[in-house]
């Protein structure tokens, strides 16, 4: 079989299966903004039980292995009785995992903002609340833009763990076409080449527009 | 506790002053750097804290803003106490919903003007209008550009700090503080971070508050020269307490304590 002919009989599957991984890495980073805003704040409160809940959260997702977490989920869970169907499961676990390195980000974003900026709101009487969405968030969130798109791109390399759970997605897809064809190398080197072109192309160009247009808001470029 | 009984509830009459120091105490740790300060400020005066590195000048305002917390004594402004509450005929720390209250009759500009970097000028100038005082866009839009033309910054009104000078950026921050119509303003060393060429643009807005405005100003600053032409009053700051007062002539002219004279001196020397 020559390799046109083999891609074209593989090519939707392995074409689904990249819908799966993106729509994976989409959910999986929502989840990820989202949990690492929470517990970011979370941990600079100075309410005591709500920092040491976030300080849980943050070293038990960090410290273990993001697999381990996912068979957690998948497979442990459900003797707890929360089923998760294994699409979700799967997500769930990357962003659970990766929103515990980004509330490390969001802090250290928060703090890198000058205490001055922090007194000139106040100085405007502006409420805690208001001051962190308008003055504080707004600046932390340029500054760790960088740090973010290596995080990323970690996550979608993550969502690869997914196929171990059964998820259909390009991991997975080329697991199954290897496993009838035995074609390893046009198999696995295809998923590379797709993998790659999702990071490379995709996604770190739109984190550098990201930043460049955040760097615009700011009036620094 | 510290024991506040002897302290008013209020301070009512005629001549009460707009802002009252009373028996303020501040530490850091076992350093001391206020040391049971006393100083009243008229409503209308502009009075200027003049002193070595490190005599507390900043500590005062900072803590008039509340931006620290005291650790003994009361702050009144307007009569009402600022840095405490009255509960019940009693007076407690005050908390963060009190300090929201007070703390809109005072407004602060500083040494490195700390203007929000993600805004223009004009925004910087709407913020706390909009965000804090519930006015409308226009309303705060109207207020800010009447404000930028007061301080010579109307055309650069849509330029984000990053582009302005420094003077120019002080010049925004003190249009900023004034759009919250504060009934006194904190300045402190706002002309220390200033290339010597632009020093005159922020003096002139401040002078332009002095004469045309009935604000009442507590300025820190190194300038000797100006605090001497625009003060009503002049204190010299040592060791955290006031050392010697009076109006500027006196204390510029014919300074009465030794530090004083020792600290003139030396300015003099520098220049
Ligand atoms: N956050 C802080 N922690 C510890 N010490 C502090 C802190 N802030 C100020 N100090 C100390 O308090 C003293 C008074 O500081 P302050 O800033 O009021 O001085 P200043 O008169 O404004 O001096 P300068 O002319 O250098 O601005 C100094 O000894 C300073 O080191
Ligand atoms: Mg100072």
């Amino acid at each position: 079989m020559s390799f046109f002919e083999f891609m074209s009989l593989y090519w939707p599957r392995l074409m689904s299966g990249t819908g799966v991984t993106a729509a994976q890495f989409l959910l999986g980073a929502v989840l990820t903004v989202g949990l690492a805003l929470v517990f970011g704040l979370m941990k600079m409160s100075s309410n005591r039980a709500i920092k040491g809940f976030a300080v849980v959260y943050i070293e038990i997702f960090r410290g273990t292995s993001l697999l381990v977490q996912l068979y957690w989920i998948f497979f442990v869970l459900p003797l707890f009785g929360i089923t998760l169907e294994k699409f979700t499961a799967g997500w769930v676990a990357i962003g659970l995992n990766a929103g515990a390195y980004g509330a490390e980000l969001v802090r250290g974003g928060i703090m890198s903002v000058p205490k001055g900026q922090w007194e000139a709101a106040t100085a405007i009487n502006m409420s805690a609340a208001r001051r962190m969405r308008r003055i504080i968030l707004p600046q932390a969130l340029v500054n760790m833009l960088p740090a973010w798109g290596n995080l990323m791109v970690e996550i979608l390399k993550g969502t690869a763990l997914v196929s171990l759970i059964s998820v259909t997605d390009l991991m997975f897809e080329a697991k199954q076409i290897n496993a009838s064809t035995y074609l390893s190398a046009q198999i696995f080197g295809t998923a590379l080449v797709i993998y790659y072109i999702l990071a490379r192309f995709l996604l770190t160009p739109f984190m550098r527009w990201l930043e460049g247009f955040m760097a615009r808001k700011l009036g620094r470029a | 506790m510290e024991d506040l009984s002897g302290f008013p509830l209020e301070i009512v009459g005629e001549n009460s002053p707009m802002v009252s120091f009373k028996k303020v105490r501040k530490s850091y740790g076992s350093l001391v750097v206020l040391d049971d300060l006393d100083l009243d400020v008229a409503a209308g005066e502009m009075v200027s804290v003049i002193g070595p590195s490190g005599s507390g000048k900043t500590t005062v305002l900072r803590m008039l803003m509340t931006l620290e917390k005291i650790n003994g004594g009361v702050i009144y402004v307007d009569g009402k106490p600022l840095t405490h509450m009255d509960k019940g005929g009693k007076l407690l720390l005050a908390n963060d919903k009190h300090l929201r209250t007070r703390r809109s009759d005072i407004g602060m500009c500083f040494q490195h003007f700390n203007l929000f970097p993600h805004m223009t000028a004009i925004q910087n100038c709407m913020e706390g209008p909009v965000q804090v005082l519930g006015l409308s866009k226009a309303e705060a839009r109207d207020r800010g550009e009447e404000l930028l033309e007061l301080v010579g910054m109307i055309d650069k009104k849509d330029q984000h700090p990053s582009r302005l000078s420094g003077g120019q950026q002080q010049r925004v921050a003190i249009a900023r503080a004034l759009a919250m119509r504060p009934k006194v303003m904190l300045f402190d060393e706002v002309t220390s971070a200033l290339d010597p060429e632009v020093i005159g643009e922020v003096t002139n807005v401040i002078r332009k508050l002095v004469s045309e405005h009935n604000l009442t100003m507590l300025m820190v600053t190194h300038q000797m020269g100006f605090a001497r032409d625009i003060s009503d009053r002049v204190c010299f700051f040592y060791g955290g307490k006031i050392e010697e007062q009076g109006p500027p002539a006196e204390l510029f002219g014919n300074p009465k304590r030794e530090r004083t004279q020792q600290f003139l001196s030396a300015v003099k020397e520098a220049v």
